[in-house]
């Protein structure tokens, strides 16, 4: 009887081997006399590397142009910039634009806008006039400019505040985690609006002061966000292997951990300008954001508000841009979360 | 499950002080209360600065402001408050009785209706995901969710309001649009329902059919004006109910479940009779009454039904007795319509939360404030309800994608079983966590909301306020609104140790 405690030597002939080969192993025993040694044996040689091989970045980039709602609201927000920007200049910018946003005439046509589709005609007021004869389409456009300034600015400035002290809080915890969780607390019991609005009104209605004081409301939404991917990202072994070595707790945050959340601060970031947006909007439509002289859409639409019987395009007009540019932000924000982390079967939203 | 409250309730409190100093502190910092009358070139300018000065005590430094208005809260607890003067000397205590009553209103009802309606519409979208349904929904979300607040107001100022009121003066709907609402709804309705794409055809076809046929006969009736539903329908409506609430409860097998609410429909026609006299001219302790003995007739009833399921057939009995009680009182409302709108020719108003001197039938009272309600609470329904339903979608999504979902399946059990014993319940745990942020976000739509639509609430005591630089009216709005805020957190913290066991202390 064969002692399968003292099996066979391999390769010396006498295992007792299937005599039918698996043909999908060539290094198998059965081959051994058959196959070349070297290559055939080889994992390398069965990848197929005729095919393009994507890094992490590429990938998310690419699934991000696929996402055609996400493109179609960059296309949107791209040009509506180039249009407020350019349409009655920016700073040294000329714009080409003849019209001033100051500057009153004459009522043509009871103020009607000349815009039309059928037969396509831009004319002399396209987005009409208002009631002493501004020209409305530079009225919009200014007002969309400080919008959209305030939004990118807000943006801006929340990012790095959020991020900074969310990853603090999430290295460090201590007491900047218990401050930043009550000052989260203190949300609930103040809305976001009436905080903006006392802090707006003590900015005095300037563009760069409201921007930071809305800056100063917007970043606990983002700080959590970063601090509770710090949480989980301290515990994992590179980060181990880097205090190990001695890496400073600042190098370690900025270079390993921070790199890693990209991905979430990026769709908070633009989420929060889509808030941010709206918000600016409310604030000055209660007055307490930017005020007269200075024009923003919010503004005007609480100007115009009670004309819109005998007037609907001082109001429609505005409107329909907050809304077309706060849904293109949100559309943009659902298209690289999308990108960042794509789960199996989209089940996130 | 007493001392989790209590915690919560002593961290609360602690929170709502600490906020309150900072608002109060960055109120009195946000600008000069002096400031129009230090330009002004009236010749009783000077007094009215002392005026002033005396109504807000603006000689002292800010903590001893606060230290003042903090004693006059404090001794509400003997129901004395003393909220202080505003800046013109009026007291704020009674502005703010006034103002509360139609604010929380707002927005209590308001959440309620966010809630039931976002969690429902984002359930069914996660069911049928990928449906026109779906889609549908989550287009609507985001739209709704990137609407400006106030530009939805003045719209619906015009539309809903004034156009509305143009057509109930000769109410008449054309046949374009019964034909568009007969097919919104079968799209709906078939879309919901799923299904091959012969079972699709065959429900939307009927549904479109009823719905169009429905539309007409009102409209022949003339029902836009002297509406009614009556008793049979009242009958139909709380037995639909009934026979919904017993399928998704326990499905079609369990015939003592089903029994148990025809039976509470059968009490309640009897209920009807018999309070006939109270339900046409109740008064509201009366109508809580009535509602209260329909409850209990409802537990009794479905304690001796039960059997084994006592349970599930008590809340199955509850839910079609509050079905009968809504019908019902849906139908006085109804039969009250014509009498309403003889008193206010145009019913809804724009401006203001109730009609001064209104006089008449109770039920016709309750349509005067219902119909300035019902505008600003649209308003903030449709846009809170986007969020909701994002969430619920996204979380029952998720959950329906766990290994215990699909071992619940793998073991036989009907889909509708899973659904509602296994994953609604762990679905709908993050929503708990995000109705207190959301409750928040409703308070500062409330404010916009009320200046569009000029109510004297608590956002319009804000404004005017924080306008005049006025610490007094400012704090009022806080204490409301953040006790009420704080209220819901704890209602979401006890539905969150309700829905998930682990976390009950």
């Amino acid at each position: 009887m064969p002692d399968n405690d003292q099996p066979e030597l391999p390769g010396s002939g006498k295992e007792r081997l299937s005599p039918i080969p698996d043909p999908h192993d060539p290094g198998s025993v059965q081959h051994r006399e058959t196959a070349v040694a070297g290559e055939e044996f080889s994992v390398e040689k069965q990848i197929d590397l005729t095919q393009k091989s994507y890094s992490q970045g590429e990938l998310i980039r690419r699934r991000f142009f696929h996402h055609r709602g996400a493109m179609i609201s960059l296309g949107f927000l791209l040009f509506i910039t180039l249009m407020a920007v350019s349409s009655i200049g920016y700073g040294f910018i000329p714009g080409w634009w003849p019209k001033d946003y100051t500057v009153t005439s004459t009522v043509t046509d009871g103020g009607r806008p000349s815009l039309s589709l059928f037969p396509p005609v831009w004319g002399e007021q396209p987005f009409g006039q208002d009631d002493v004869g501004k020209d409305y389409f530079a009225l919009t456009m200014r007002g969309t400019q400080r919008s959209l300034t305030i939004a990118f600015t807000v943006g801006i400035l929340t990012t790095l505040l959020g991020t900074v002290i969310g990853a603090i809080a999430g290295y460090f915890r201590g007491w900047v985690e218990a401050i930043l969780m009550r000052i989260t607390d203190l949300f609930i019991v103040i809305p976001l609006l009436v905080l903006a609005a006392v802090l707006g009104q003590s900015s005095g209605g300037g563009i760069w002061p409201l921007a930071i004081m809305l800056s100063l409301v917007s970043w606990t939404g983002l700080a959590r966000l970063v601090r509770g991917e710090v949480l989980s990202l301290r515990e994992r072994e590179f980060v181990t292997a880097a205090e190990a070595i001695g890496t400073s707790p600042w190098r370690i945050i900025f270079k390993h951990i921070l790199p890693n959340t990209m991905g979430t601060i990026i769709v908070s970031a633009t989420l929060t300008i889509a808030t941010v947006i709206l918000l600016e909007s409310a604030l000055s439509f209660l007055g307490f954001g930017v005020k007269a002289p200075d024009t923003s859409l919010g503004l005007l639409i609480s100007t115009y508000q009670n004309s819109f019987t005998v007037r609907p395009w001082l109001f429609w007009w505005p409107g329909l841009i907050i809304l077309g540019i706060a849904l293109s932000v949100n559309f943009l924000g659902d298209g690289l979360r999308d990108a960042f982390d794509p789960r199996q079967s989209r089940s996130s939203d | 499950m007493l001392r989790f409250i209590l915690r919560r309730l002593g961290v609360s409190a602690l929170i709502l002080f600490l906020g309150s100093v900072f608002l109060f502190f960055i109120t009195v910092l946000s600008g000069d209360p002096l400031e129009d009358l230090r330009e002004s070139r009236d010749r009783t300018a000077p007094q009215q600065m002392e005026a002033r000065i005396r109504n807000m005590n603006l000689n002292e430094p800010w903590y001893v402001r606060y230290w003042i208005w903090l004693t006059g809260v404090a001794r509400c607890v003997t129901l004395n408050c003393d909220l202080g003067t505003d800046s013109r000397g009026a007291d704020i205590g009674t502005a703010l009785v006034n103002a509360a009553g139609s604010t929380l209103r707002l927005v209590t009802l308001a959440t309620i209706l966010a809630i039931i309606i976002g969690v429902t519409l984002g359930i069914l979208a996660a069911i049928r995901q990928y449906s026109g349904f779906d889609y549908a929904v989550t287009f609507a979300a985001f739209l709704f969710f990137s609407l400006p607040v106030f530009w939805v107001a003045v719209l619906l100022k015009e539309y809903g309001a004034i156009r509305f009121n143009n057509w109930i003066a000769d109410p008449a709907i054309s046949l374009t649009a019964t034909i568009v609402i007969a097919l919104l709804v079968a799209f709906t309705l078939a879309s919901l329902l799923g299904g091959d794409m012969r079972r699709r055809l065959v429900t939307g076809g009927v549904s479109a059919v009823v719905a169009f046929a429905a539309i007409t006969y009102f409209d022949s009736v003339g029902w836009w004006r002297q509406p009614a539903l009556g008793l049979p329908l009242i009958i139909l409506v709380a037995a639909a109910a009934g026979i919904l609430l017993t399928y998704v409860a326990v499905g079609r097998s369990n015939r003592k479940i089903f029994y148990a609410a025809l039976t509470t429909v059968a009490a309640g026609a009897v209920g009807w009779f018999v309070f006939n006299g109270w339900i046409v001219t109740p008064t509201y302790p009366l109508l809580l009454l009535m509602f209260g003995i329909s409850i209990v007739a409802a537990i009794v009833i479905g304690w001796f039904w039960g059997g084994w399921d006592r349970n599930i057939a008590i809340w199955v009995s509850i839910g079609t007795a509050t079905a009968f009680a809504f019908a019902t009182a849906l139908d006085q409302l109804l039969r009250n319509w014509g009498p309403f709108l003889e008193r206010k020719p145009r019913p809804i108003s724009t401006i203001g939360s109730g009609s001064p001197n209104f006089s008449g039938p109770f039920w016709t009272g309750v349509w005067d404030w219902g119909v300035q309600l019902i505008l600003p609470t649209i308003v903030l329904t449709v846009i809170s309800l986007a969020g909701y339903s994002r969430y619920t979608r996204a979380s029952m999504l998720e959950t329906i994608r766990q290994d215990y979902v699909r071992t619940a399946r793998s073991k036989g059990l009907s889909e509708r079983v899973v659904i509602s014993k296994h994953a609604l319940r762990n679905a709908l745990i993050p929503i708990t966590t995000i109705v207190a942020f959301d409750f928040a976000g409703l308070i500062g739509g409330a404010v916009v909301t009320e200046t569009v639509f000029g109510w004297k609430g608590m956002g319009a005591m804000f404004q005017e306020g924080l306008q005049r630089v006025d610490p007094g009216p400012v704090m009022a709005f806080y204490l409301v609104t953040g006790t009420a805020a704080v209220f819901m957190n704890m209602m979401a913290d006890i539905a969150y140790a309700f829905l998930d066991p682990r976390i009950r202390t």
